[in-house]
């Protein structure tokens, strides 16, 4: 009887038990991998933004000029400079190192008074030639006196980097007319104007009018060597060709003596004007006039001052060719080489990665190759990029380079003209690297058209290529443009396969410029991304280019946004004609 | 699987309900007296697989066709789709076609312009003429053909462009350049489509902003616009509130006359109320053809008087 009555029991409870089971397992309801998937997005997110902030906080602070600080020191010579960093710590036997037994003594009470704690500053004291380093740690125990001087000068140089120190004088051939820093002050700035336009005239002359005499010496040394490839070396026109050659040289021989001579006059008149300056260490230096960029007594300047200072900076990183091998002065040839390659790329992988998703898409009959060829596009975009710089140096440059330089600049041989790297392979390659970026949205978007839309065109009589010029472009032409602005965000980032086919250290000839033919694909060019590698880890003092680094870097990624925003733009535009309100 | 069952039901209930006929896959006869309704037994020729001769009321003989089918079957692979239809559309008339979902109505209209070609699978047999052409003789332009035969489909499909584009479409891909002849024909065909006074200051407006039923009557428009000999509509309603649905189907009026119109409709009210002429399709057969008011009021058949009256489908 009891067993009868029994039986339902075990069931329910088992039930009972499962539910439970059900309450108190994690997996079992939605809140843990609510908690994973939000986590692990907000962990994305953070990373992310945490990069763009450091980047856009050290880049764009590198040009805002920060004030001179003086600090006297015990035991050693003073300091003049910007304080960029601040730390404190705990001293040890090295920071007492290097002055003599008292002064250290002193030192070591001091900073035991302190509680052996001390604070720190990281002093960036430039003036390279004269202490052979670019920063100094200062510690508050050894200070003896902190100021900001009146006439301390912030001096950017033309060549050896900034120099900080107080203007002591103004010196005009060999003569101190000056020896109070306002006259002095009031004496440059009424030169400077004038020197300025010396040093830009001599610039002209070096990239115009020696440029073009090169130029000539090289075109008569060429017209030669095609006469030599054409009639033989010894026979009567080369003899002729090498005559005339030799005559018009000398012609340009003296030209460029000329040339040469109104630059030293130049520099000469330069040369007279000079700032007399103190550094820190109480050493006098005379600085060249023809060498100063700009200078500027910091500590006088209110904000509207040094925020001028910062605009001309920029300009000038914006706007200038680079010095100082690339660590100062601008980078406008690589932002023209990163936008120019970028842009040709662009025009050369879209029509190409359209066509073949077309191909894929609307004629190719759906089958195992067809599905093999589209893997293998995909799997085009998982080659590590230093593959593409390899086949783009192999088959761009060494075959089909050479062969036209075979072909049409024989003359030049050995020195390539197309056999090597330049913007027009760079940008093949990226296209070729970003052509699966392209294939596959492109592909998906047209997949995406309605095929009604298709068929409504089809019962209307048009032709398949009509349907697809009329019909499947246009409204496939937002995806297509998310090929695009996907594959220009992976270009112009891209720097491994540009250091194999073109992107170099230097490049002052832009590939496009006011020189017949006026575009020059065959040129290697500068490239931001490269610039930063160079800038951070070839430059002879990557320290001293940190900042540099970062302000390039956001430079560079403002660029990209920049492109991908238009990019965006135009896609949203085309966005709001295809989509009605109601469908 | 379910349609098929719930046929096999259907199809028993049915044999249970009617009586015996005496002429099974005979031919039809006009003498037949029209109340007498003999079973024709388009459920054995189902269930049996193989044709069925179509009623086809004396009324048609006297129309004037512009398209005429003769034995045309059609087949997706090895699934027939089609079983020998053969039936004549009249000049200047409108043509219901109807019968339960499935029953080839839209494969029979999609046949007519050969957009079956776009299917790979497709196979047919049999003859289509257009005002005397040949359809599927080979060496026929397709895209020729196409530009003969207007067609509208069961959801409006306006072209990723402005209204005044999506018109006069197949005036550009035949190359038509001159403005004139452009904005004549599109208000033409607005006005004809009924949606000019809507439209005519948004003409380069996105076509796709329209509403639904605007939208379908622009694909009317865009249809009309080439003057085609024959305008298929496949359900053009199906999509659309009643609202308008009614204005199509004044619309529909309006063009009878200057267009012979092949309509497929699911509606049994509306082909009754708009067309002349109404065929009675079931499961790829051609049941029944006539005049639209002796088949809805005195069909021949038994199995088209259950259709019409609701009793299954
Ligand atoms: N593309 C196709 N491939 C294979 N079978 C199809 C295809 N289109 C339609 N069918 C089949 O053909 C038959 C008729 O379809 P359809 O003409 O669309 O019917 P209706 O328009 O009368 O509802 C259906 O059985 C359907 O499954
Ligand atoms: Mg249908």
């Amino acid at each position: 009887m009891s067993e009868v009555l029994e039986a339902p029991v075990p069931q329910s409870r088992r039930v009972r038990r499962r539910a439970s089971q059900r309450a108190t397992s994690l997996f079992s309801n939605g809140e843990p991998m609510v908690w994973l998937t939000g986590g692990a997005l907000a962990l994305c997110v953070v990373m992310i933004v945490g990069m763009l902030c450091l980047v856009a906080v050290q880049g764009s602070g590198t040009f805002w000029p920060r004030a001179l600080e003086r600090f006297e020191r015990l035991g050693a010579s003073a300091v003049l400079g910007e304080v960029v960093q601040r730390e404190t710590y705990e001293p040890n036997a090295a920071a007492f190192a290097g002055r003599d037994e008292a002064t250290a003594l002193e030192l070591r009470a001091r900073a035991e008074r302190a509680g052996n704690v001390a604070e720190r500053w990281l002093v960036r004291t430039e003036n390279f030639e004269l202490t052979g380093t670019h920063y100094t740690w200062v510690s508050d125990f050894e200070v003896t006196a902190r100021s900001q001087p009146e006439w301390a000068l912030s001096i950017e140089r033309r060549e050896g980097g900034p120099f900080y120190g107080e203007l002591v004088g103004f010196d005009v051939g060999g003569e101190r007319v000056a020896t109070e820093p306002g006259a002095a002050w009031a004496l440059f700035e009424e030169h400077l104007p004038a020197v300025v336009e010396r040093v830009e005239a001599r610039r002209a002359i070096e990239r115009d009018e020696i440029g073009r005499v090169n130029r000539a010496l090289e075109e008569q040394r060429l017209a030669v060597r095609r006469a030599e490839l054409e009639h033989g070396p010894d026979a009567a026109p080369t003899r002729a060709a090498r005559e005339l050659a030799a005559a018009r040289e000398q012609a340009l021989q003296s030209e460029f003596q000329r040339l040469r001579g109104e630059i030293e006059a130049l520099v000469r008149q330069n040369e007279r004007f000079g700032l007399m300056i103190e550094s820190a260490d109480g050493t006098e230096t005379r600085i060249p006039l023809g060498q100063v960029v700009r200078a500027f007594p910091v500590n006088q300047l209110g904000l509207s001052g040094r925020i001028g200072v910062y605009g001309a900076r920029t300009a000038e990183f914006l706007t200038d060719e680079p010095r100082e091998s690339n660590t100062e002065g601008g980078v406008l040839p690589a932002i023209f080489g990163t936008v120019t390659m970028t842009l040709v790329m662009s025009l050369l992988v879209v029509p190409f990665g359209v066509l073949a998703a077309l191909y894929l898409r609307e004629y190719a009959k759906p089958g195992p190759l067809v599905s093999f060829v589209r893997i293998a596009v995909n799997n085009l975009a998982g080659v590590p990029s230093i593959v593409f710089g390899v086949f783009g140096l192999g088959f761009f440059c060494y075959f089909v380079g050479a062969s036209i330089d075979q072909l049409f600049y024989s003359e030049n041989l050995p020195s390539p003209t197309f056999g090597t790297g330049g913007v027009l392979w760079a940008s093949l390659t990226l296209a070729l690297l970003t052509l699966p970026v392209v294939i596959v949205p492109t592909e998906e978007a047209l997949a995406a058209v309605p095929s009604s839309m298709r068929e409504g065109s089809y019962a209307c009589g048009a032709t398949k290529w009509q349907t697809i010029r009329r019909i499947v472009l246009p409204r496939a032409l937002p995806g297509i443009l998310t090929g695009m602005i996907l594959a220009i965000a992976r270009g112009a980032g891209e720097v491994a396969p540009l250091m194999l086919v073109g992107a170099v250290k230097l490049a002052p000839e832009l590939p496009i410029d006011g020189e017949a033919p006026f575009v020059h694909p065959s040129r290697s060019f500068m490239h931001l991304g490269f610039h930063i590698y160079d800038l951070g880890f070839q430059s002879p003092n990557s320290e001293a280019a940190k900042p540099m680094v970062y302000t390039t870097t956001l430079l560079l990624i403002g660029i990209v946004v920049l492109l991908n925003v238009v990019a965006i733009a135009v896609r949203a535009k085309l966005r709001r004609r295809f989509q009605g309100a109601q469908v | 699987m379910i349609r098929a069952r719930s046929e096999t039901l259907r199809s028993e209930v049915v044999r249970k309900s009617v009586k015996p006929s005496p002429s099974i896959g005979g031919g039809s006869t006009s003498g037949q007296a029209s109340h007498e309704r003999p079973t024709r037994k388009v459920f054995d020729a189902v269930s049996e697989k193989r044709t069925f001769e179509a009623e086809l009321h004396p009324a048609l003989l006297t129309e004037e066709m512009v398209l005429e089918v003769d034995g045309f079957s059609l087949f997706y692979g090895a699934a027939q789709a089609l079983w020998e239809i053969s039936m004549g559309i009249p000049k200047g008339k409108v043509t219901a076609l109807i019968g339960p979902s499935g029953c080839g109505k839209s494969t029979l209209l999609r046949s007519v312009n050969r957009m079956n070609d776009l299917i790979d699978t497709v196979r047919i047999s049999g003859t289509m003429r257009l005002n005397g052409d040949a359809i599927y003789a080979p060496g026929v332009d397709v895209i020729e053909l196409r530009k003969r035969i207007g067609m509208v489909f069961q959801k409006p499909n306006p072209f990723p462009m402005s209204i005044f584009e999506n018109v006069i479409y197949s005036l550009r891909i035949d190359g038509e350049r001159k403005k004139s002849v452009l904005e004549e024909v599109c208000e033409a065909s607005l006005r004809g489509a009924g949606l000019w006074e809507e439209v005519k200051d948004r003409l380069h407006d996105s076509a796709l902003r329209l509403s639904g039923g605007q939208q379908q009557r622009l694909c009317i428009a865009r249809a009309i616009a080439a003057e085609p000999e024959v305008l298929l509509l496949d359900e053009p309603c199906s999509a659309l509130d009643p609202i308008a649905t009614g204005r199509i189907e004044d619309l529909i009026e309006e063009l009878k006359g200057s267009y012979s119109i092949l309509m497929v409709t699911h509606n049994m009210q509306q082909a009754s109320r708009t067309s002349d002429y109404t065929a009675f399709m079931y499961l790829g057969r051609l049941v029944e053809y006539g005049p639209t008011e002796e088949l809805f009021v005195q069909p021949r058949l038994s199995e088209t008087e259950d259709y019409v009256t609701g009793r299954f489908g």
